[in-house]
C-alpha cells in the first residue's frame, strides 16, 4: 500500500515534469498534442486506477486504516509542548482512512475526468502543453493534500494547489485581468495560510506534533476538559485558513475573480476538489472541533452568512461563469454550515455530490461558451437546447441536482445538511432554506436564459452595457476580457462573430458531461435516510464514522430526528426549491421578454445595482486593504530615505566636516607615506592598482588608516 | 597543511596566479582559470561533507582542528576548526563562488583581471572567517573581507559606486571597531581584568580562543556581558544588517555588479547572523536573554518593514536588497528564540537566502545586461519573449517567499515553530508578528512579477530581448536543484546542525531539555463499528 500511495501521488509529478520540461525547452515551438495527452491523460488514468486498485480497494477490505512514514521530512528538533518535552518532527507521511479514500476518489476520477474534457476545450490553445503541466502538478498536489498524514504535509498540498490556482488563472498571462486574479487568489489564500500556519504552531505547543493520530488520540482522550479552550484557538485558527481556500467570508473575494482562468480549471480547481479542502480540513479536524463548540458556531454561522450572501449576488449575475463561482461560494458555505452543527458526514457528502453536479455544470457552461463562440454573457444566449442537445441534457440534469430535488444527488446531501442544522440551531436552518430556495431560483434562471427561448446571439450588439463601470486598477476581471479579444474565444473560434450559430462540442467535452449528470443522479443514493428506505445511520455515514473519534470515552452520535419531523423538514426543502424554480420559470421561461425582473430591478434599483456590484465589496478592499498596506509602505519608504538614511548621512557629514581639515595631512603623510612604503604596491601588485582612481584608493587608505590608529587606541586603553 | 587551509588558500593561490602570470589582455584565459579555481574550491569543500561527524558532541566537535602559534606573546594563535554551522556556510561559500565567477563572464567588460583576482581573494577571507577559532584570526579575515568588496563595489558599480563602497565601508567598519572592543574586553577578562574599569580577571594565560570562551562566558558578570554583548551587536548588527543599520545595503546591492551582489546577499550579510550565533550567544548568554527583547523586537520591525518597503521600490535590485532585510530579521528571530528549531530554523535560513536571493540577483543582472535597466516600470509581458527567464523567475521568487516543498519554507517554518514555541519569548506574540512578513512576501513578490513578466507586451524596446542562455540555463539550474533538494530533504543538514545547536541551547539555556518527554496515547476506537484505529 505504500508503494501505491507514492505512485499515486509521483505519477502526476512526473506527467508535470515531462510535459514541463517538453514545454519549458521549447516553449515557442510547435509540441505534439498526442505526446502531451498521452503524457498528461496517461499519468491522471494511471494515478485513478492505481489509487482505486492500490489503495481504495485494499482499504475496504482490511478496514483498517494505512498509514505510512516514508521518511523524516522536517527533523525541527526538540520541542516544549506543555510541560513535557516533545521531538518536532515532521514525517513526509500519507495516511488512508474513509475520509481520505473519499476526497482520493473525488479528486482523481473528477480530475480524470476534466483531463479528458480540456483535452477538447483548450485544443486550440497555444500553451497546449503548459496548461496540462499545471493541470498535473495541480492533481500531484491536491493528492499530497488529502494523502498527508499531518498537517505540514496537507500545507504543503494546500500551498501548491494555490500555486496551480495561481498559474491557472494566470494562464492568459498577457491580459491585465488574469494577471490580477492570479495574483488575488495567491496573496488572498496566503492571508488564510497565516492563520491556518499559526493553528499548526499551536497545536505543536500543545500536542507536540502535527500527526492526526498522534494529536488526535491525545485530544480524545484528554477531552475537552483539558484541551477545550487550546482547541477553540487552533480551530478558529485553522478556520481561517479554510476560509481562504474555500472562499468563505471574508476571504471569498478571490473565488469569483479566479473564472479568468480557461473553464477546466475553473470545473476542476474552483469547484470541484481544491476550494472543498478547507471542508476537509474542517472534518479531519472533527476531534479538536467538536471540543470547541464556540469555534464550531462560529464555523456555522460563517458558512451560513457566506451561503445567503453569495446565492444572493448570483441572483443578479448575467456572466454564466459568475453565477456558477457565487453558486460555488454559496454551496461551500453550505459545507461549513454543515460542519459547523456537527455534520462532518454531511459536509463531506456535499462536497462529493457538489463535485459531480458543479463540474457538470461548469464543464456544460464551458461547453456552451465553447459552442457561442467564447460568449459568457447569458444575455447574449438563449434557445440553445436545440444547438446544442447533449450540453442541454446533462446541464439539466445537473441544474435539478443542485436545486435539490429528489431523488437527484443533491437533495440527498442537502437535506442531511438542514436536517442536521435544525435542532441544533434555529436561524441558521432558516438561512439555510432561504438559500437553497436561491439556489433553486438562480441556476434555472441560468437554465432557461441560456437554454430555452430563442437565440439571442445575433441581436446583441444593441444591447445596453449594464456591467458595472471599472475604472483604474482595478482588481476584478469581467466580460470585458470579451471585448478585448480574449484569447481563448479568439483562438478557439476566430473572433465572437455572431454570423455562426452555435454548435454542439466534441464527444470529448460532452461524453465527460453525459457521465457527471449520471454521477449528479445517482451520487445520492449513498446517503439515503432512513425515513426513505435507507438505513440509520446511512451507509455513507456509516462508511465515515471511523473518522469521528469518540471524546473522552464519548462516541459521536448521528443526530436521530422523528419521522414526522424529518419528513416535514424533507417537504420544506422541496417545496422551497419547488417554488424557487417556478419563479425562474415565470420570469425567465413563460415571459420571454423578462418583464417581471427587468420591473423589479427598477423598482429596487439601488438594491439591483448593490448586487449587481457584489455588494461593492472589492472596492471596500480596495480602499482598505490594499490601499492601506500600499500607503503604509509608501510612508515607510519615506521614512526610510529620509529618516534612518538621513541620519545615517548627516552623520558623514558631520564627520567630514569635523574632521576633513586635518585629513590633508593625513594624506600627504601617512597615507602616501603608507602605500609607497608597502612593497607590493611598487612592483609587481602595483600594476594591478596603477590605473585606479588615485582618489578612491586614498579613501581607501585613509579609513583603513583611521581603523588601524582607532585599534590601537583602544587597546592601548583597554590594557590594565 | 590541513584540509580547511587548503579551501582557505585555494582562491588566494588562484587570485595570485591571475595576478602574476596572466596577461591582462588574455581575458577568456581570466576566466577560465578563475572559474577552474572556484570549482577546484567547490570540490575539495565537498570532501568535508562525507568525512564531518555529525554525532561529536564536546571538544570534538570542532573538526578538523589546525592550530599553530602565531603571536605567542599576545596568546595569538593561528587556530583553524569548523561545527555544522560553519561546515554549511563554507559550503554555500565555494558554491557561490562558482555562481559569481560564471555569471560575471559578459557582466564585467573591463579590468578582468583586477576584477576575478579580488573576487577569488574575497573568498579566501570569507572562508577563512567562517574557519576561524581564534578571535584575532577572525577579525583579521574580518577585516580582510571589507577590502576586495570595496573594490568591487567601487569600481565595477553603477553610477553612485563611490557613495555605496564608502558608506558600506566605513559603516561596517565602525561596527567592527565596536566589535574589537569587546573581543579586547574578553581577551583582559580571561587574562588580568580590566584595569580602568576594576574588574577582575581570571588570571589565565591571555588568549583569543572563542572555544575558551565560550568555557569562560557565563563567568563574566552581567553587568560586563552587557557591554561587551552590545559591543558585538553594533559589529555583527550592521552586517546583518539589522534595522535601522541596513541602509547600506539597498545602496550597496544597487551599485555593486551583479557577482557583487550575489555574494554580499549570500554570504557577507551571513557574517554578522554567524557572529551572533558563533560568539554573542554561546559566550555571554547573560546577556542574550538580557538584551532579547529589543533584539526580536528590532527583527520584527525589519521583517515587516522590509517586506513594505519592498512593496513599493521602483527599481528591482533595491526591491529584493529590502526582502533581505525582512529575511535577515527572520534570521534574528529564529535565532533568538533559543531553542533547537529556531536556531536550527535560523542557520537554514541563513543558507536559504543565500541560494533564493543570490538566484534573484543572478536573474535581475542577467536581464539588466540586456536592457540595462533595473525599472519595473520598464518592463512588462516579458514571459511572453522569455519564457524560460520567466519561468526561472518564478521558482527563485517561489523560493524566496516560502513556499513548500522549496528551501524557503523548510526555513521559515522551523524558524516561527521555534518562535512560537520559545520559552525565552514566553508569548506566541513575535511568531504572529513574523508570519506577517510572510503574507507580505508573497505580495511583493508576486506584485513585481506580475508587473515584469504578465500583462502585455507593451515596451518595444523589449520586443527583442534573447531569452536565457546556456550559461545562464545552468547556473539556475544548479540553483533550483538546490532550492529542491532542501525543499524536499532536507535531513542531511539539519542533521549536520543537530549537534552545534544543542551545544548552543544548552550553553544559554542549560535547562532547556530538563523535561519528561511527552507519550502518546492509542488513538480511541471509533464509534458504530468498532475499527482499530491504532496507528500503524
Amino acid at each position: 500500500m505504500a508503494e501505491a500511495l507514492l505512485l499515486v501521488v509521483l505519477l502526476p509529478a512526473l506527467g508535470a515534469l515531462i510535459n514541463g520540461t517538453r514545454a519549458f525547452t521549447n516553449p515557442h515551438g510547435p509540441k505534439n498534442k498526442t505526446v502531451t495527452n498521452a503524457v498528461a491523460l496517461g499519468a491522471t488514468a494511471l494515478s485513478a486506477i492505481v489509487a482505486t486498485i492500490g489503495a481504495v480497494i485494499p482499504f475496504v477490505r482490511s478496514g483498517t486504516p494505512f498509514e505510512h512514514a516514508y521518511y523524516t521530512w522536517i527533523p525541527a528538533g526538540i520541542g516544549h509542548a506543555g510541560n513535557f518535552i516533545a521531538s518536532f518532527a515532521v514525517d513526509f507521511a500519507f495516511r488512508i482512512d474513509p475520509l481520505s479514500c473519499t476526497m482520493l476518489m473525488i479528486v482523481t476520477w473528477v480530475g480524470f475526468l476534466i483531463h479528458v474534457y480540456a483535452t477538447g476545450y483548450m485544443s486550440h490553445e497555444k500553451g497546449y502543453t503548459r496548461f496540462f503541466t499545471y493541470l498535473n502538478l495541480f492533481m500531484f498536489m491536491m493528492l499530497l493534500l488529502v494523502l498527508g498524514a499531518n498537517y505540514i504535509v496537507m500545507f504543503v498540498g494546500w500551498e501548491g494547489v494555490g500555486l496551480c490556482s495561481y498559474l491557472l488563472i494566470g494562464f492568459y498571462y498577457d491580459k491585465n485581468f488574469a494577471a490580477d486574479a492570479g495574483k488575488k487568489a495567491f496573496i488572498t489564500n496566503r492571508i488564510g495560510d497565516f492563520g491556518f500556519i499559526l493553528g499548526i504552531f499551536l497545536m505543536f505547543n500543545t500536542f507536540g506534533s502535527a500527526t492526526y493520530s498522534k494529536v488526535f488520540a491525545l485530544a480524545a482522550t484528554g477531552g475537552a476538559a483539558q484541551y477545550g479552550g487550546i482547541a477553540t484557538a487552533i480551530c478558529l485558527l485553522l478556520f481561517v485558513g479554510a476560509c481562504g481556500k474555500s472562499a468563505q467570508l471574508p476571504l471569498y473575494v478571490w473565488l469569483p475573480d479566479a473564472m479568468a482562468g480557461p473553464t477546466p480549471v475553473s470545473a476542476l480547481i474552483h469547484a470541484a476538489t481544491m476550494v472543498t479542502a478547507g471542508v476537509y480540513m474542517v472534518v479531519r479536524s472533527n476531534v479538536l472541533f467538536r471540543m470547541a463548540p464556540d469555534a464550531m458556531l462560529v464555523v456555522a454561522i460563517v458558512g451560513a452568512l457566506t451561503a445567503i450572501f453569495a446565492a444572493s449576488i448570483g441572483l443578479a449575475q448575467n456572466d454564466i461563469k459568475k453565477v456558477l463561482a457565487y453558486s460555488t461560494v454559496s454551496q461551500l458555505g453550505y459545507m461549513f454550515l454543515a460542519a459547523g452543527v456537527g455534520a462532518f458526514t454531511a459536509a463531506i457528502f456535499h462536497v462529493m455530490t457538489h463535485a459531480f453536479f458543479k463540474a457538470c455544470l461548469f464543464l456544460g457552461a464551458g461547453s456552451v461558451i465553447h459552442g457561442c463562440g467564447g460568449e459568457q454573457d447569458m444575455r447574449k444566449m438563449g434557445g440553445l437546447r436545440k444547438y446544442m442537445p447533449r450540453t442541454h441534457w446533462t446541464m439539466l440534469v445537473a441544474t435539478i441536482a443542485i436545486a435539490g430535488i429528489p431523488p437527484l444527488a443533491g437533495f440527498f446531501s442537502k437535506d442531511e445538511i438542514l436536517a442536521n442544522a435544525y435542532p441544533h440551531h434555529f436561524p441558521i436552518w432558516i438561512l439555510g432554506v432561504v438559500t437553497a430556495g436561491l439556489t433553486a431560483f438562480y441556476m434555472f434562471r441560468l437554465y432557461f436564459m441560456t437554454f430555452h427561448g430563442s437565440y439571442r446571439g445575433a441581436e446583441v450588439e444593441g444591447i445596453e452595457e449594464s456591467e458595472p463601470a471599472h475604472g483604474g486598477h482595478n482588481l476584478i476581471p469581467d466580460r470585458r476580457h470579451l471585448l478585448d479579444g480574449d484569447e481563448h474565444s479568439d483562438k478557439a473560434h476566430g473572433h465572437h462573430t455572431h454570423a455562426h450559430d452555435p454548435h454542439e462540442s466534441p464527444w470529448s467535452m460532452t461524453g465527460v458531461l453525459a457521465i457527471l449528470a449520471v454521477l449528479s443522479i445517482v451520487g445520492g443514493w449513498v446517503g439515503i435516510p432512513a425515513v426513505l428506505g435507507g438505513s440509520h445511520p446511512t451507509a455513507f455515514q456509516r462508511w465515515l464514522s471511523p473518522v469521528l473519534l469518540p471524546i473522552g470515552g464519548e462516541a459521536y452520535e448521528f443526530h436521530e430526528a422523528s419521522v414526522a419531523l424529518e419528513w416535514t423538514l424533507m417537504l420544506i426543502s422541496v417545496a422551497v426549491a419547488a417554488f424557487g424554480i417556478f419563479l425562474a420559470w415565470r420570469f425567465y421561461k413563460r415571459d420571454p421578454l423578462w418583464s417581471t425582473p427587468k420591473r423589479f430591478a427598477e423598482t429596487f434599483a439601488p438594491v439591483h445595482r448593490l448586487l449587481e456590484n457584489k455588494y461593492f465589496v472589492d472596492e471596500l478592499y480596495n480602499a482598505t486593504v490594499v490601499g492601506g498596506t500600499l500607503a503604509l509602505s509608501r510612508a515607510m519608504w519615506w521614512f526610510d530615505r529620509w529618516i534612518v538614511d538621513g541620519i545615517v548621512n548627516a552623520v558623514r557629514h558631520l564627520t567630514v566636516v569635523l574632521f576633513g581639515h586635518g585629513s590633508w595631512i593625513f594624506d600627504r603623510y601617512i597615507v602616501d607615506g603608507a602605500v609607497n612604503g608597502v612593497g607590493w604596491s611598487a612592483r609587481g601588485g602595483s600594476m594591478m592598482f596603477r590605473r585606479v582612481q588615485s582618489g578612491f584608493v586614498q579613501n581607501y587608505a585613509l579609513i583603513m588608516g583611521g581603523g588601524v590608529v582607532l585599534v590601537a587606541v583602544v587597546y592601548l586603553f583597554m590594557k590594565p | 597543511m590541513g584540509i580547511l587551509n587548503v579551501i582557505t588558500y585555494i582562491p588566494l593561490i588562484g587570485a595570485l596566479v591571475i595576478l602574476f602570470f596572466v596577461n591582462r589582455s588574455n581575458a577568456r584565459m581570466i576566466r577560465v582559470l578563475a572559474t577552474a579555481t572556484a570549482v577546484l574550491d567547490f570540490l575539495v569543500s565537498l570532501w568535508l561533507w562525507p568525512n564531518f561527524d555529525r554525532a561529536a558532541t564536546g571538544t570534538k566537535m570542532w573538526q578538523f582542528r589546525e592550530t599553530y602559534d602565531w603571536i605567542p606573546s599576545l596568546g595569538v594563535k593561528y587556530d583553524f576548526g569548523i561545527d555544522g554551522i560553519s561546515l554549511l556556510l563554507i559550503l554555500l561559500t565555494t558554491f557561490m563562488g562558482i555562481i559569481a565567477v560564471v555569471s560575471s563572464y559578459t557582466a564585467i567588460h573591463h579590468r578582468e583581471k583586477e576584477y576575478y583576482t579580488l573576487l577569488l581573494m574575497l573568498q579566501t577571507g570569507m572562508i577563512g572567517t567562517f574557519c576561524a577559532l581564534d578571535f584575532f584570526l577572525f577579525y583579521v579575515f574580518w577585516e580582510i573581507m571589507l577590502v576586495p568588496m570595496y573594490f568591487i563595489i567601487g569600481i565595477w558599480g553603477g553610477a553612485r559606486k563611490l557613495y555605496a563602497a564608502i558608506k558600506f565601508f566605513l559603516y561596517t567598519l565602525a561596527g567592527s571597531v565596536l566589535m574589537l572592543l569587546s573581543i579586547l574586553a574578553l581577551y583582559f577578562f580571561n587574562d588580568g581584568g580590566i584595569g580602568f574599569l576594576n574588574i577582575k580577571g581570571l588570571g589565565n594565560p591571555g588568549t583569543f580562543s572563542v572555544l575558551q570562551f565560550h568555557e569562560i562566558g557565563h563567568l563574566i558578570p552581567p553587568s560586563l556581558q552587557f557591554w561587551i554583548f552590545l559591543g558585538f551587536f553594533f559589529g555583527f548588527a550592521i552586517k546583518v544588517p539589522m534595522f535601522p543599520f541596513h541602509t547600506w545595503l539597498p545602496d550597496a546591492h544597487v551599485e555593486a555588479p551583479t557577482a557583487g551582489s550575489i555574494i554580499l546577499a549570500a554570504v557577507l550579510l551571513k557574517m554578522g547572523t554567524y557572529g551572533f550565533v558563533r560568539f554573542a550567544l554561546p559566550i555571554l548568554p547573560s546577556a542574550t536573554k538580557q538584551l532579547l527583547v529589543p533584539i526580536v523586537v528590532l527583527s520584527l520591525i525589519g521583517i515587516v518593514y522590509g517586506a513594505l518597503v519592498s512593496l513599493v521600490q521602483k527599481d528591482m535590485k533595491k526591491l529584493v536588497a529590502y526582502s533581505s532585510v525582512s529575511h535577515l530579521g527572520f534570521v534574528m528571530l529564529g535565532m533568538f528564540a533559543l531553542n533547537p528549531m529556531g536556531l536550527r530554523g535560523s542557520v537554514l535560513q541563513m543558507i536559504n537566502h543565500g541560494i533564493s536571493t543570490g538566484a534573484l540577483f543572478l536573474l535581475v543582472g542577467i536581464i539588466y545586461e540586456r536592457r540595462h535597466t533595473r525599472l519595473i516600470a520598464d518592463y512588462g509581458g516579458l514571459a511572453k519573449q522569455m519564457p524560460m527567464y520567466a519561468a526561472l523567475f518564478l521558482v527563485a521568487a517561489l523560493s524566496s517567499m516560502g513556499l513548500p516543498a522549496l528551501n524557503g519554507f523548510i526555513g521559515e517554518f522551523t524558524i516561527l515553530l521555534g518562535a512560537a514555541n520559545s520559552t525565552a519569548f514566553g508569548t506566541m506574540a513575535y511568531a504572529v508578528i513574523a508570519a506577517i512578513g510572510i503574507v507580505l512576501g508573497a505580495a511583493y513578490l508576486l506584485w513585481l512579477y506580475q508587473r515584469v513578466f504578465w500583462g502585455p507586451l507593451d515596451n518595444p524596446e523589449n520586443a527583442n530581448v534573447p531569452d536565457v542562455n546556456r550559461r545562464e540555463l545552468g547556473l539556475m539550474l544548479a540553483l533550483i536543484a538546490l532550492m529542491l533538494w532542501i525543499g524536499i530533504y532536507p535531513k542531511p543538514l539539519f542533521d549536520v546542525l543537530e549537534k552545534p545547536v544543542d551545544y548552543i541551547v544548552q550553553k544559554v539555556e542549560p535547562t532547556y531539555f530538563d523535561k519528561q518527554p511527552l507519550t502518546y496515547p492509542a488513538s480511541p476506537a471509533a464509534t458504530t463499528e468498532h475499527r482499530e484505529v491504532a496507528e500503524k
